[in-house]
């Protein structure tokens, strides 16, 4: 195995009396698509909040290219390359398709916000790089229909393609998605798959998500962490996930018994 | 853009040309003092619109405004300093003193950081009133009219004090201000910084997921702000050549939030509209004597009723934007 690109340390986190994770380990290649499974309540979206920077961990850390990133604003994670989308349709409302795109090129600019009030050479450039980049951005994920449709406007399958189109505009090396396939249909959720292997295949992403739909986790993934009641309970490939005994008693009982699907 | 160049050509030629002209063959010499109120107000109003356009309710530009004002005053009565210096020194001042205060507060939102805001004037008022330097409720009084300021020996501005129509050159003078703040505020809408503001407007979380220092950000916009609160202060102050505690207070906040309000909070010429609107209308509702309030209030309130997104949103065409 290569060298991890990003790597969990004994992630633990209270909030007052509540352990939502304890203890957490495990390291993803890069290029690899791993999932983050669990039972409702498993502490995965905790878990990404951590690595994303938007909460600190009450020990442990995270590594990302064997430097710590737990511990940084969020600002400071996406700028070394670790960015999430969220699991709630989260755009900018008042903007269209593409100035979302546009906007979110921030951490590509190379002139100075002084730069851009005055019209710089390099903030000219760098806005023609990034409408260049944004077209290619909404080509790859198939907005081009829609690239002037108002945010607020767009059905619920297009908010999520924006969502993740606003990610990748930030170019990053590791990308976190948050229940990617959550309330879609089948079809949807193929397109979706087929979706997120591009962001590995074509740009060579590396991929770490959290999710409930256990088809799609089982076909997308290289690995499969699983976590319950914020520990981890198995690690491994999908095959390997689904005969484990712990998971499929984690699972059992509960209405996402259908693992094996 | 050519239609761009036109819009801004009449502007230009309607505010430095026609009102003088309009001024002088009226002889409604008072309304030279009226104007420059409004174009003086309408730069604190453009700093108020820009906290609102990174999604924060500002009601304490009044603050600034008397900071910026007793920067100016105190620096030409005790320093000597000449007025043209102490303005944008004004701006510099309350600049510097909106980050110490934005950088804790900015973190509130909606109601909690308007509330503070609210605060932030009466604090001032108090302080002017308390300090030794700002000579406490008498203020301070008989400030010189600004004198020339020239560059290697070219006079660009002339002494105020040896015009003969000081009234015209304060109205040009505060035409200007106005002018380029508005400029300027155009510019950064605009650009990159403008773009980014609106991301923080709409989504904290994600603009600081796409890399965005949020903290940073909210904070050289409202310091941005407040530097426009102070160098319209510092120039009231020079024309009215006086200055106490009561120069700015809680209303006059309130108003300059009022002015975006009745604008539009979605456009960068709002406030001046909105400014001149208000503040001219109140002015011109005075031949209804004992019912000018009542007229001005229930006005104001059918306005926000019928034009909840202000004026300018008359103009929208359905479902475009420029």
């Amino acid at each position: 195995m290569t060298a991890p690109i990003l790597q969990i340390k004994g992630v633990t986190k209270r909030f007052g009396g509540l352990t939502a994770n304890s203890e957490i380990s495990f390291d993803v290649a890069p290029r690899e698509i791993l999932s983050v499974i669990g039972p409702n309540g498993a502490g995965k979206s905790t878990l990404f909040k951590q690595i994303a920077g938007f909460i600190n961990p009450t020990s442990g850390e995270v590594l990302f290219k064997g430097s710590r990133i737990s511990g940084l604003p969020p600002h400071k994670v996406a700028r070394l390359g670790v960015v999430r989308t969220f699991q709630e349709t989260t755009i900018f409302r008042s903007m269209t398709v593409r100035e979302n795109v546009v906007v979110a090129h921030h951490l590509r600019s190379k002139a100075s916000l002084l730069g851009f009030f005055f019209g710089s050479g390099q903030a000219r450039t760098d806005e023609a790089e990034f409408a260049r980049s944004a077209d290619d951005i909404i080509d790859f994920l198939g907005l081009q229909s829609i690239r002037n449709e108002m945010a607020s406007n767009l059905p619920q399958g297009h908010l999520r393609a924006l969502g993740m189109a606003i990610g990748l505009a930030t170019h990053p090396e590791v990308i976190l998605l948050d229940e990617p396939f959550a309330g879609m249909n089948h079809d949807e959720t193929m397109r979706m798959v087929a979706l997120v292997r591009r962001l590995r295949d074509e740009r060579g992403l590396t991929v770490l998500l959290v999710e409930h739909d256990m088809p799609a986790v089982m076909k997308i993934s290289d690995r499969i962490v699983c976590i319950n009641f914020g520990e981890k309970i198995a690690e491994g490939t999908p095959s390997e996930i689904q005969a484990n005994p712990r998971v499929i008693e984690a699972y059992l009982g509960s209405e996402d018994a259908a693992i094996g699907m | 853009m050519a239609l761009r160049l036109i819009g801004i050509g009449a502007f230009l030629l309607g505010v430095f040309v026609l009102v003088p002209v309009f001024i002088a063959v009226t002889g409604r010499w008072d309304f030279y003092y009226t104007l420059t109120s409004v174009a003086l107000l309408s730069v604190g109003a453009a700093g108020v619109w820009l906290t609102f356009y990174i999604g924060r309710i500002n009601i304490g530009q009044g603050a600034y405004a008397l900071v910026g004002g007793y920067v100016s005053a105190i620096l030409v009565m005790k320093a000597g300093f000449s007025f043209w210096v102490t303005l944008p020194l004004a701006g510099v001042a309350c600049a510097l003193i909106s980050v110490v205060i934005g950088l804790p507060i900015l973190r509130l939102r909606g109601v909690y950081f308007a509330m503070v805001t609210l605060v932030l004037t009466e604090v001032a008022r108090l302080t002017a009133l308390a300090l030794p330097v700002t000579n406490g409720a008498k203020g301070i009084t008989s400030i010189p009219l600004p004198g020339e300021l020239s560059i290697l020996g070219l006079t660009i501005i002339p002494d105020f004090a040896g015009l003969a129509n000081p009234k015209l050159a304060f109205y040009l003078m505060g035409a200007a201000l106005m002018a380029l703040t508005y400029l300027v505020l155009w510019r950064i809408v605009n650009s990159r910084l403008g773009h980014l503001c609106r991301s923080l407007q709409q989504n904290e979380e994600l603009a600081a997921s796409i890399g965005v220092n949020t903290a940073m950000l909210r904070v050289l916009a409202y310091s941005i702000s407040s530097f426009f609160g102070g160098i319209a202060g510092a120039m009231f102050v020079a024309i009215s050549q006086s200055i106490y505690p009561s120069s700015f207070v809680v209303t006059d906040s309130v108003n300059f939030m009022l002015y975006c309000f009745l604008g539009g909070l979605g456009y960068v010429f709002g406030p001046m509209l909105g400014t001149l609107l208000l503040y001219f209308g109140w002015d011109l509702l005075s031949v209804a004597k004992q019912y000018q309030l009542l007229i001005y209030s229930g006005s104001m309130i059918a306005l926000m009723l019928v034009l909840p997104n202000g004026l300018l949103s008359l103009f929208d065409k359905k479902e475009s934007r420029q």
